[in-house]
């Protein structure tokens, strides 16, 4: 692939637990990656606006408040509907294993819990935009 | 494996042995007796001997009713304290039925829409027997006249209620990240709060300024320390701004620490954190009563500690937070459960936590003796430490005009963001042991049961909340809705009014509307 990978870290709805979130950018800009951050409170239609105008490869989403069933389904359908259904739909936070199995079924990529090292998600993101 | 770190969380070195030489000269008077300035030992003489700390329980899911149920579990448990967890919706001043508010109802706290939710919350629970603590910050004025409406329908009058609103903004916009207005206007209504509870809520904490979401943020022990303590400044000056005399409100303001892994240095904050408060508010504010320069405080064990591999672990990790705490000299104190990396507890995890803390308090011995650490070469230098680095961080904030200013610009936040990032890559370099995860990670993963919420909880809450509105006295709620716009014009202090908006059963959200049109919405760069 040329250039650099692009991706967009989002927090989405009222969430403001943005640690893990900023610390993922950072890990991913200090790996090369071009990072765009939302910043907090963005509803999932600001998130894929934004994926729109950033022509991002993958889309990192960050919910630890427990809305993920409904905000994950919902990003990843405006994707789809808008046209960039193909970019990568990744992200994490507290999110129950079966949750995440049930979201990866509906199309979601993997998602990652707490403890993971920001590598894995690195290796991941670059694997898939391969 | 990569050399061991002899140092603490904060990045302090520590030395292999301590001895007097390490102790500088002064000590005594650096100390000073329990219960005396500068309260190095503890605010009082005997401490746990005369009384055991508060074990107050951090609780809130579902709807009012849920949340009722779980109070009175943990009442009859021996809990001696109440305290409420909001949900999203409500913390950020939404209505279960705005768009925002979309799959966040009951999920992390209790949803309240309006007096009708908080008269079910309290529902049984004689207010004038209880104290609480309501974790509540940018609408904490509309959740603060909601408590006073609930107890006056009791027939308990203000002056009888102990408990405490967190109404701490400052570090909202520092850490924790939920809001309504910008920085300036949001102090405004903090120090309403502060005002109206000094001459109205003599048993009440009017604030808890809290370094437990900056430390959960990723600050380290010291940054938690000196920018807890800065915002503190911070609602000190705008008190005596307005004019109030120190001494009428500093005995109401309270605070909160967060307690993670790193034993000693927890238990060093805590020493550090009530000497370097009693000696600003006697010496650079002039505070007359003692009272005032009692840093009272209540403790959390740290949430961001915890693991959500091997979560059993997470029993052990609170079990010394929770001593440090109680080694530290604090007033209250919350143990989380070890389920909470995965969801919030259940009622299992919830009484182990709670067991925790009367088995250190019943158990151990550790309550007989005040302040037993005192005088250790070790723990009095790292003391000193503390607060000197602390003292510091005040320094640079002093020289860029105070908290507020080097809030708006980024200054806490930027630090706070590289601390964690530090952290992060320590841990991913093998520095730092995080059990089960960087080291003696198991395969089989263990599984613990978690607390769902049924998502039924929103549409209901919704029902309800559009019930209210229904039924309300439509002519009442405009008048006192008129009032309080007008009130948010004015300098006026905007408590009664927000208090004849919530009798009129005024909804959060139609309250926080008010404010948002006054005095606009807050929008953080998105930096990191």
């Amino acid at each position: 692939m040329a250039g650099k990978i692009r991706v967009l870290v989002a927090k989405a709805g009222l969430d403001g637990h943005d640690r893990g979130a900023k610390v993922v950018a950072s890990a991913m800009r200090d790996a090369g990656f071009e990072v765009i951050y939302t910043g907090l409170h963005q509803t999932p239609e600001m998130i894929v606006q934004a994926a729109i105008q950033e022509d991002v490869d993958a889309v990192a989403l960050s919910i630890l408040s427990g809305a993920h069933m409904t905000l994950f389904p919902r990003v990843l359908a405006l994707m789809r509907e808008k046209g960039i259904g193909d970019v990568l739909l990744t992200g994490g936070g507290i999110i129950p294993k079966e949750d995440m199995a049930s979201l990866k079924q509906a199309g979601v990529g993997q998602l990652f819990g707490p403890g993971t090292p920001t590598t894995a998600i690195i290796d991941y993101i670059r694997g898939a935009s391969e | 494996m990569p050399a061991p770190l002899f140092e603490t969380l904060s990045g302090i070195p520590v030395q292999p042995l301590y001895t007097p030489e390490d102790v500088k000269p002064g000590l005594e008077e650096r100390l000073g007796k329990p219960g005396q300035f500068p309260f190095t030992r503890g605010l009082h003489p005997e401490m746990y001997r005369t009384r055991v700390w508060t074990m107050r329980q951090f609780a809130g899911f579902g709807t009012a009713e849920h949340t009722n149920q779980r109070f009175h579990y943990l009442l009859a448990q021996g809990m001696t304290g109440l305290s409420t967890a909001f949900d999203m919706p409500t913390l950020m001043g939404y209505d279960p039925d705005h768009a925002m508010a979309l799959g966040e109802v009951g999920r992390e706290g209790v949803a309240i829409s309006t007096l009708e939710d908080m008269e079910i919350l309290f529902r049984g629970i004689p207010l004038d027997q209880v104290t609480t603590s309501m974790t509540i910050n940018a609408p904490a004025i509309v959740l603060l006249a909601m408590y006073v409406a609930v107890a006056e329908e009791q027939g308990i009058p203000p002056e009888k209620l102990g408990g405490t609103v967190q109404a701490d903004m400052l570090k909202e916009f520092i850490a924790q990240k939920e809001w309504i207005c910008p920085p300036r206007p949001s102090v405004k209504i903090c120090v309403d709060m502060i005002e109206w509870c000094a001459e109205h809520m003599p048993k009440w904490n009017s604030i808890s300024i809290s370094g437990y979401h900056i430390r959960e943020a990723g600050a380290t022990a010291v940054q938690e320390l000196a920018f807890t303590i800065a915002d503190g400044i911070g609602y000190v000056e705008e008190c005596i701004k307005r004019g109030m005399d120190v001494d009428a409100f500093a005995q109401r303001l309270s605070f909160f620490w967060d307690v993670h892994n790193d034993f000693f240095e927890e238990i060093a904050k805590f020493r550090a954190g009530r000497r370097i408060w009693a000696k600003l508010m006697r010496d650079r504010f002039q505070a007359k009563n003692p009272r005032s320069w009692m840093l009272r405080t209540h403790a959390q064990t740290a949430g961001v500690s915890l693991t959500a591999q091997q979560p059993l672990n997470n029993v052990a990790r609170v079990a010394i937070q929770a001593l440090a705490a109680v080694l530290g000299g604090t007033q209250s104190l919350h143990t989380n459960s070890m389920d909470e990396t995965l969801a919030l507890p259940t009622e299992e995890a919830a009484t182990v936590a709670l067991r925790t803390q009367q088995i250190i308090a019943h158990e151990t011995g550790v309550t007989n003796v005040v302040d037993p650490f005192g005088g250790s070469y070790f723990l009095e230098a790292l003391t000193d430490r503390m607060e000197e680095e602390a003292m510091e961080y005040l320094r640079r904030i002093d020289a860029m005009g105070g908290i507020i200013q080097a809030v708006e610009q980024g200054f806490p936040q930027k630090e706070i963001a590289d601390s964690a990032y530090r952290f992060q890559m320590q841990v991913e370099e093998g520095r730092r042991t995080i059990v089960g995860v960087n080291r003696f990670g198991g395969e089989e993963e263990v599984s613990i049961p978690v607390l769902k919420i049924d998502p039924e909880i929103e549409r209901r809450q919704i029902e309800r909340v559009r019930a209210v509105r229904a039924r309300r006295d439509a002519a009442r709620w405009e008048r006192a809705m008129g009032d309080l716009r007008d009130a948010c014009m004015s300098d006026k202090n905007l408590v009664p009014f927000v208090l004849d908006a919530v009798r009129a059963y005024a909804t959060l959200g139609e309250i926080s509307d008010v404010f948002r049109e006054a005095y606009g919405v807050y929008r953080e760069p998105a930096v990191f």
